[in-house]
């Protein structure tokens, strides 16, 4: 991390229980990329107080426990907790370690009953359903935070070209693992909701399992790749959702 | 152990004090509206402060207990009664086998906490025992407790004994016995119908008119009947920004007061979502969130800002408190 990185780096308060820091307002890469480098720093490193954290397009939320951090010294839990992020933040500098993002591949049973919107979608563009699934899968696509429902990647880096408006009336159900585009945005619907993303297709993994370790099958920091598969395939990758 | 559901009443959970460490992955914290009156709950009969306990609101359910078994309600006033009998809040109490604990009229507040020695026993998911309802997520099933449901009971901490005993003692009549004695009531919250709630600015509060402001810090604002678990939803003067702005999403937690759009405002709740993107006018100081959790749908809170260094003091003001009362419960319980 460089020094010039941080120049327009916030820290406020959200609450009584947690601070947030901001590296910066737009979405861009290199605000993305001191957002997961100091969530990956705050996750090898937690301190004592640290509760959890979240991060998110431009911000890492740190919640913390004030009657932790009071107890050994005059500071307000406020102060400290200042102090113990601009400390965290030097070292995070030092560090010539870069956290490279993990790559994860997502296979996808594109158009028919999994993808509903594929035609759609092609029409809307000028295209043909193949020439669709070719350029999502050709993409690679930034999970910049997961957020809205439990394992619910923000996905960054939909090709223009296959940009498409949301459905006029949402529909009353979207099966668990749909794969939907929404304006420029694409993103996998990990629970069975109601929505008005154009589908084009569905993953047979489950985005969110609270049996995992680690429940959420995408982190924020990872890339995606979108990987075409048969619905024999499908099926037999099926796993189970909750809900 | 266990104890039979022969009502389940509105809405009737088991909750903790909630599921950290997951809101990375989306995943929702849950745990007690109400995390005062639960911890209290807890201490009163000898379990850990965040042990599972049983969340009802408003109108209670009606439980069967199968063997002898030591509780206390405390939380909101929705007139407990054992076997017919009115009972005490906040007091550790003797139930025999065959007892009924039923609720009554809301008389005051909107949640009650149902904690038992040994504690509930439900499967932990992701640290918690909390309920989850919109994913089914945790507790019992994953769901409110329905007629008939057998909820299952830990073994208790062996040391009670001594305790349980002397409640046993003087000539017991009916069913149960309640201690004679109840922590001091300023060791525990006190609700109000109509609380001033106190709050800090939020990380947006600049960005809304002043004039719109004035009216927020001092103006009654109606908790509507949509209002649950996830928020409460508002009704008064409304916010406007003073020019449009699109927020990029961020963390958003129990306690904060959002405006979409439309200018009414919405205090987010124990299952709020983890992100949001609509500006955020407020932030509940968190020594007040009982009391908030405590205001039932059609009645009125009124803002009162505060600096952070003031909502810290009371944070660890209640802490404080807290652990105060559980030194002396331990001597008291001889634990």
């Amino acid at each position: 991390m460089k020094q010039q990185d941080l120049a327009s780096l916030q820290m406020y308060p959200l609450g009584d229980a947690a601070v947030v820091l901001q590296f910066g307002d737009t979405i861009a890469t290199e605000t993305h990329n001191l957002v997961r480098s100091f969530a990956t720093y705050l996750q090898l490193h937690p301190f004592r107080g640290l509760i959890e954290f979240v991060p998110a397009f431009t911000t890492v939320t740190v919640y913390y426990n004030p009657w932790i951090l009071a107890e050994q010294d005059t500071l307000s839990p406020y102060e400290r907790i200042q102090v113990l992020m601009l400390d965290m933040l030097r070292h995070l500098k030092k560090e010539s370690q870069v956290y490279t993002s993990r790559e994860v591949n997502i296979p996808v049973c594109y158009g028919g009953k999994f993808g509903p919107d594929l035609a759609y979608v092609a029409n809307h563009n000028h295209l043909t359903p193949e020439e669709v699934i070719a350029i999502h899968t050709s993409g690679s696509y930034q999970v910049y935070m997961i957020g809205f429902a439990p394992g619910f990647p923000y996905l960054g880096g939909l090709d223009e070209r296959i940009a498409a408006p949301r459905k006029k009336t949402p529909r009353a159900v979207i099966p668990a693992g749909s794969v939907g585009i929404a304006g420029r945005q694409t993103g996998i619907y990990p629970i069975q909701t109601p929505g008005g993303w154009q589908l084009i297709g569905c993953t047979p993994l489950a985005l969110f399992n609270p049996n995992r370790k680690q429940p959420s099958l995408l982190q924020a920091g990872d890339t995606v790749k979108f990987v075409a598969i048969t619905p024999d395939e499908f099926k037999q990758r099926k796993e189970l959702h909750v809900h | 152990m266990s104890i039979k559901i022969l009502k389940p009443g509105l809405l009737s959970t088991i909750q903790d004090e909630g599921r950290y460490g997951y809101q990375k992955d989306g995943m929702v914290v849950s745990g007690a509206m109400d995390k005062i009156a639960l911890r209290i709950a807890n201490l009163l009969v000898g379990n850990a402060p965040h042990s599972a306990a049983l969340e009802i609101t408003l109108l209670g359910p009606q439980l069967y207990f199968d063997a002898d078994h030591l509780i206390a309600v405390t939380g909101a006033n929705l007139s407990p009664t054992i076997d017919g009998q009115p009972i005490k809040l906040w007091r550790p109490t003797l139930v025999k086998k065959g007892a009924i604990l039923a609720f009554g009229t809301p008389v005051l507040g909107c949640r009650s906490y149902v904690a038992i020695a040994g504690g509930y026993a439900v499967p932990e998911v992701l640290g918690s025992f909390a309920t989850y309802l919109r994913a089914g997520i945790g507790g019992y099933k994953g769901r409110a407790l329905q007629a008939d449901d057998i909820l299952n009971v830990n073994e208790p901490d062996a040391r009670l004994t001594t305790y349980w005993r002397e409640l046993e003692l003087p000539e017991r009549t009916g069913n149960y016995n309640q201690a004679t004695w109840s922590p001091a009531p300023e060791l525990y919250p006190t609700y109000e119908e109509n609380p001033t709630i106190r709050a800090v600015k939020g990380p947006e509060y600049e960005l809304f008119a002043e004039s719109d402001l004035t009216h927020f810090r001092t103006e009654k604002y109606l908790v509507k009947s949509e209002s649950d678990r996830m928020g409460y939803r508002l009704q008064g003067s409304p916010l406007s920004l003073t020019e449009p702005k699109e927020l990029l999403s961020s963390a958003v937690t129990f306690g904060t007061v959002q405006v979409p759009p439309q200018g009414q405002p919405i205090v987010l709740m124990a299952d709020h979502q983890t992100t949001g993107g609509y500006p955020r006018v407020a932030q509940v100081i968190t020594a007040d969130l009982p009391k908030l959790a405590q205001v039932q749908p059609g009645k009125y809170i009124t803002f009162e800002e505060v600096t952070l260094e003031k909502a810290q003091q009371l944070y660890m003001q209640q802490e404080q408190k807290l652990e105060q009362l559980e030194w002396a419960l331990q001597i008291k319980m001889k634990l």
